[in-house]
């Protein structure tokens, strides 16, 4: 065994222990910085696969910009425990876990009858091309950008359309604000001159 | 284990532990003496003479501060989330000294004074346990470690570090902090955008993430005397991108103009009111290495890193001229402490987010058009 797969084993085990953690722990910050910790865990297995790009920015992303609001808005609203439970989907959970069994066994059939050929990773660090070698930014751009362009594409306008919807409902929002507050402000406005003047007919 | 301890990793693994654990010491030194700096710094411009008692001039103030925050009394506010409050600080520093990993602090294969004697003294202690080891330490490089994604494992872990501010202000129980912490994950997770498509314009003549790489490739000049640093390079996208990321780089380490998390006159201290003691003095070291990596990536980035005259000859000086360049970018941020009031809230979002996001975002497409011309 190598030392990279012992590596490989401690990162998942923490990974695991980290994703129970999320599910019974009752106060949502902590379930939060599981969750965190799980990312971390991912990026981490990345990096033992040579897949160095990925595991920069599975933290980047999920762990540095996605959590953080996550985190955010626990904060902001303050929760502090768990909310009492509402039986509306008390049903859900008896198919809990005839569902996991279903998944756990998919997972070990793909795992004994699929033989992925594994595919031939070099170090990055000692690959004379590092265009040529898997995982790296290069290789990945270059995929990026020749084979699969126009999902990619597709993809930004996606986060575009997303960008402007956001615009939209936030921006709705304010202008009525702003609206109300000048109505209130032209009352305001209205208002003085009639105190001053009864004021100044006293 | 023999297996393990016989591999060729061990030379790899032997020298990056003993590289990171001298690296680590200079820069806990470098941080203890920008505080000490910035104290006396400051103490000038406002005309007065600072910590000058301690020591000739008062150059063993920062042991005798660390001194007193280790023997203060450990103080943990009753209405605290203990676990998270004891968290906090670790957050804030483990990954900010991550970063140091991947510090191109100078060229490769320096030769080391006395290294034959080290390696067959190493060498005949390995062979004495019973592993037959071959180190060879006559020539070093002078970082821990390159990979190919260098810039983006720089930006990930100072990502991370906004965590231990914000946990910091919730688990304290306290409206200061809570405000302080939030103000300060609003204005990083703002200013991260610019600080970041900044660097692009510098990424698009270098070509690679790779910190090392970046910084060969900025040796020698163009037309005898103009140094070949990045910050020229693509004229002015070079220019704008240093201005860019020279701003968002004071704002993402909370320091003045842009310290709103911890401005004194409103919120006590922010996000840290509540600390006290080793604690306390963790968060202000995590600040303070935060401050050199900000330096250090900007020297990498836009000034050549180690490259100065001189170096092709002795390798050794391409440490000083590192050196020289980041102790350059610390001394502004003392200096703009000292000069500048600070920015009000609004001022500050609408800054980042309305002139220096679309000025990066302009700035790529100069700098594409130009690399496209002239690259």
């Amino acid at each position: 065994m190598e030392t990279i797969h012992l590596l490989f084993l401690a990162i998942a085990a923490l990974a695991v222990v980290s994703a129970f953690n999320i599910i019974l722990q009752r106060n949502p910050i902590y379930s939060a910085i599981g969750l965190i910790i799980v990312l971390c865990c991912l990026a981490g297995l990345f990096l033992t696969l040579y897949a160095q790009f990925i595991a920069a920015i599975q933290i980047i992303v999920y762990a540095g910009a996605i959590m953080v609001l996550f985190v955010f808005v626990i904060m902001l609203l303050n929760v502090r425990e768990e909310e009492s439970r509402t039986d509306r989907q008390k049903y859900l959970k008896f198919l809990a876990a005839p569902l996991f069994l279903a998944l756990l066994a998919e997972v070990a059939v793909v795992i004994r009858f699929v033989n992925m050929p594994a595919p031939a990773i070099e170090d990055p660090n000692t690959a004379i091309d590092p265009s040529q070698s898997l995982g790296t930014v290069e290789s990945i751009a270059h995929v990026m950008f020749t084979d699969f362009v126009l999902p990619f594409e597709a993809t930004s306008v996606l986060i575009l359309m997303a960008i402007v919807g956001a615009m939209y409902l936030a921006r709705r929002d304010s202008g009525e604000g702003a609206e109300r507050i000048e109505q209130a402000l032209a009352t305001d406005a209205a208002q003085p001159p009639v105190a001053v003047h009864e004021d100044s007919g006293h | 284990m023999s297996s393990i301890l016989n591999s060729i990793d061990l030379q790899f693994i032997l020298g990056s532990l003993i590289k990171t654990a001298v690296f680590w010491i200079c820069i806990m030194i470098v941080v203890a003496y920008t505080v000490y700096a910035e104290r006396r710094v400051l103490a000038v411009i406002q005309n007065r003479l600072g910590p000058n008692r301690v020591g000739w001039q008062g150059l063993l103030q920062p042991f005798a501060d660390l001194i007193k925050f280790i023997f203060k009394e450990d103080i943990i506010p009753f209405a605290v989330n203990k676990v998270l409050y004891l968290i906090a600080p670790v957050v804030v520093l483990v990954p900010a000294m991550m970063v140091l990993i991947v510090y191109p602090f100078g060229p490769r294969n320096v030769p080391l004074p006395g290294g034959e004697v080290l390696s067959n003294m190493l060498n005949n202690f390995g062979n004495s346990l019973g592993y037959d080891w071959a180190l060879d330490l006559t020539h070093i490089d002078l970082f821990v470690s390159n990979f190919n994604v260098g810039l983006l494992y720089i930006f990930a872990l100072t990502g991370l570090g906004v965590y231990g501010i914000v946990i910091a202000g919730w688990a304290s129980n306290s409206k200061y902090s809570l405000m302080g912490g939030l103000r300060s994950s609003a204005q990083m997770i703002s200013y991260e955008l610019a600080l970041s498509l900044s660097v692009v314009a510098v990424l698009i003549p270098a070509g690679t993430l790779d910190l090392v790489k970046i910084v060969e490739l900025q040796g020698g000049t163009w037309f005898g005397f103009i140094p070949k640093w990045n910050l020229l390079a693509l004229f002015p996208a070079g220019l704008i991108a240093f201005v860019v990321y020279l701003i968002s780089a004071i704002a993402e380490t909370n320091r003045v103009p842009f310290d709103l998390p911890e401005a004194e006159t409103e919120l006590v201290a922010g996000f840290h009111t509540e600390y006290s003691a080793l604690k306390f003095a963790l968060f202000f070291m995590g600040e303070y290495v935060n401050m050199t990596t900000v330096s250090v990536l900007a020297t990498t980035l836009f000034l050549g890193g180690w490259q100065g005259p001189l170096v092709g000859t002795y390798p050794w000086l391409g440490l000083v001229w590192f050196v020289g360049k980041v102790f350059f970018f610390l001394f502004l941020y003392i200096w703009l402490r000292g000069t500048l009031p600070r920015f009000r809230y609004d001022q500050l979002m609408n800054f980042g987010w309305k002139i220096l996001l679309p000025a990066a975002l302009v700035n790529i497409v100069i700098a594409a058009v130009l690399g496209v011309l002239f690259l």
